[in-house]
């Protein structure tokens, strides 16, 4: 998908500071060569099966395809992975590489909190030592995962610069990665930033559309008809997609934070009202004004507040070989306790927007069609925050 | 012939960073003619970008205190225009890809040249994506400025035998902002500059004293300052281009 400077289309690129070339120069040539390294993998397949519990179920929503009267559906369980989220799988990947190329320290960026606390996870496991910026915001927004993060012996530093979200923790922690390189790999989080880390990052998640393309042969005979997951920089998404994108049998929807609406100022829903620009090391779509000043996004989900998108789901976007949906608030909490009184699954808020669009679109296809929707996370984070929405305090 | 050599035909040259409309574009234009009489060579107008992820704290403060403050691109590009009626030093913009690509690069580029900017500086466009913009630049006549960084080794003359106008070697790892002390070999840096290009080449990233900038211009062809002169203005305000022009004058005095 990608050619030899990185590029999807004419997105993706390495728009970065000169101090940084070198240090991604340096991870390209090292995962080029892990990559194709069997002891790497063999030892990378052993974190994930024994450490992080993989392969994740495919689970058949068997109440919720009946309830819904249309498609038959099944939940891609990743909310079941070792500390509770996809992350793990992208972190495992890069803290093995790190170390393979002698680095000692792993800094992060972390919106909802899932990947700093991935990312705590794999430092303490490798002992390594570990940084992670956080939007102040959003360090209240999920006061919980700071707390596991510490407990995991990492930092945890409140980015107060802008608007203190996850776009303010990336800049942050590509501004610490400048001041140092030697030491120190930059475990980015998602499927964006600049070249290696948008193929570096849907590598170690294509685990996800590996396993579900196995589990859906093994249990139906046949590929699904869609694919639905909640795109924030798009990791589990692109996750989830991968092995699906040669051939055009299956629908792949990504399922984008509208926030309180797609024609309000406080949306996250980037291909849906961004343009192409320049931003975070990448070529690809954001939400900016006229004179490209990023702008402000809002959505309840910590962990889709971003005004960016990986370049490969613009690129996917771009040929029309996946689409990309808006699901507002109002839409992912009404998701978010359907499926935990219908299933008894508590997913984050960030997959209930993918479980909300899932709502919509199962009805209307037939009863002999498949929806495999991926929960990425589970949503024991996000509870406070739901019961606030609702107009409840609840103490966690 | 680039026009930016001008600056470096007066001793070593004196570069002071200036963000615009910080605190407003009046007293940006004020500051400007305060440095420019008191001795700098080449003016760096920062035209601020939300998310300014090579600098520190104080330039990071100042484009948001602009961009609060109503500040365009196209207010700046009138800016210029302004002084241009007496401002006669080289003048260079620095910014972001985004801001350059958002408002059409061609456009962009061509105003440069329309109101007399002479070259552009994009700390997040690397040699490795020059292309996006070079070709514009050479067609009119706008030298997009080449950085080198303390980590760059063995990218040095790669980058110098390509670069345009003045190379902008940066002093530092890290982000833009004062440093006590500046520990890279840029010594052995420029050497390898020397052997690969004839333009000039100056040091920015973290100078601040007059001792510091003369030192620097010793090793080089001049000193840039941003964050000791953008916190001179965050601390003054309107009455800034009174204590900047004092500052110039202490610093070029330095590198006489």
């Amino acid at each position: 998908m990608t050619n030899p400077s990185g590029r999807f289309g004419i997105h993706g690129g390495q728009y970065i500071p000169e101090t940084l070339m070198n240090a991604v120069i340096e991870l390209e040539e090292a995962y080029n060569h892990y990559k194709n390294d069997p002891e790497f993998n063999r030892e990378l397949e052993e974190l994930f099966n024994e450490y992080a519990g993989r392969p994740s179920r495919l689970y058949y929503a068997e109440k919720m395809t009946e309830d819904l009267g249309g498609a038959k559906i099944y939940l891609k369980r990743e909310d079941l992975n070792h500390t509770g989220a996809h992350k793990i799988n992208n972190v495992l990947g890069q803290a093995l590489l790190a170390k393979k190329m002698g680095k000692t320290r792993l800094i992060a960026e972390t919106g909802a909190g899932q990947h700093g606390v991935a990312t705590a996870t794999a430092a303490a496991l490798m002992g390594m030592e570990c940084v992670v910026f956080m939007g102040e915001e959003d360090t209240i927004r999920q006061a919980l995962n700071v707390y596991r993060m510490r407990l995991l012996g990492a930092e945890v530093i409140p980015v107060k610069t802008g608007t203190a979200t996850l776009k303010d923790a990336v800049s942050e922690a590509m501004r610490e990665w400048t001041s140092r390189i030697s030491d120190t790999h930059y475990c980015l989080g998602s499927v964006m930033g600049p070249h290696p880390f948008p193929t570096i990052v849907r590598d170690f998640q294509a685990v996800i559309s590996k396993e579900i393309k196995e589990q859906i042969l093994q249990k139906e005979g046949r590929l699904p008809d869609a694919v639905v997951a909640c795109v924030g920089g798009g990791s589990n998404a692109i996750g989830s997609f991968y092995h699906f994108i040669e051939g055009e049998g299956v629908r792949l929807i990504g399922c984008e934070a509208a926030g309180k609406g797609i024609d309000s100022f406080e949306t996250a829903a980037t291909v849906n009202t961004g343009s192409v620009g320049i931003f975070h090391g990448m070529k690809s779509y954001f939400c900016q004004d006229e004179y490209g000043q990023i702008a402000p996004v809002y959505s309840i989900s910590a962990g889709l507040d971003y005004p960016g998108v990986g370049p490969e789901h613009a690129y996917l976007h771009d040929i029309g070989r996946a689409e990309y949906v808006p699901v507002t608030d109002e839409e992912a909490v009404n998701a978010f306790e359907y499926l935990a009184r219908t299933e008894g699954i508590i997913p984050a808020v960030e997959s209930a927007h993918a479980v909300a669009h899932a709502m919509k679109i199962a009805p209307e296809m037939s009863r002999d069609q498949i929806i495999v929707i991926t929960i990425s996370g589970r949503g024991d984070k996000d509870c406070a925050a739901i019961a606030r929405y609702r107009g409840e305090d609840i103490y966690e | 012939m680039s026009n930016i050599r001008k600056a470096f035909e007066n001793g070593k040259a004196f570069i002071p960073f200036i963000t615009c409309g910080d605190p407003d574009l009046e007293t940006t234009a004020a500051v400007v003619r305060a440095a420019v009489a008191n001795g700098a060579d080449l003016i760096e107008l920062g035209i601020p970008f939300s998310d300014p992820t090579a600098e520190g704290p104080v330039i990071q403060g100042a484009n948001l205190r602009a961009l609060r403050g109503g500040v365009t691109t196209d207010k700046i590009f009138d800016l210029v225009r302004e002084l241009r009626r007496d401002v006669e030093v080289p003048m260079v913009f620095m910014t972001y890809a985004n801001v350059v690509f958002s408002y059409g690069s061609e456009r962009f580029i061509s105003t440069c040249q329309e109101i007399g900017i002479d070259g552009l500086i994009l700390p997040d466009v690397p040699y490795e994506e020059k292309e996006e913009f070079l070709p514009i630049c050479r067609r009119y006549g706008v030298d997009l400025i080449s950085l080198i960084a303390p980590t760059s080794e063995d990218r040095i003359a790669m980058i110098a035998r390509e670069a345009e106008g003045f190379l902008y070697i940066v002093s530092s790892l890290g982000v833009t902002g004062v440093r006590s002390e500046i520990k890279t070999d840029l010594g052995s840096i420029v050497e390898t500059v020397r052997q690969n290009t004839e333009i000039p080449c100056a040091i920015g990233f973290g100078i601040s004293t007059p001792e510091q900038a003369a030192k620097m211009a010793g090793i080089s062809d001049g000193a840039i300052v941003g964050s000791a002169i953008v916190r001179l203005i965050g601390q003054y305000g309107k009455d800034a281009p009174e204590y900047v022009g004092e500052y110039v004058k202490g610093m070029k005095d330095a590198l006489r």
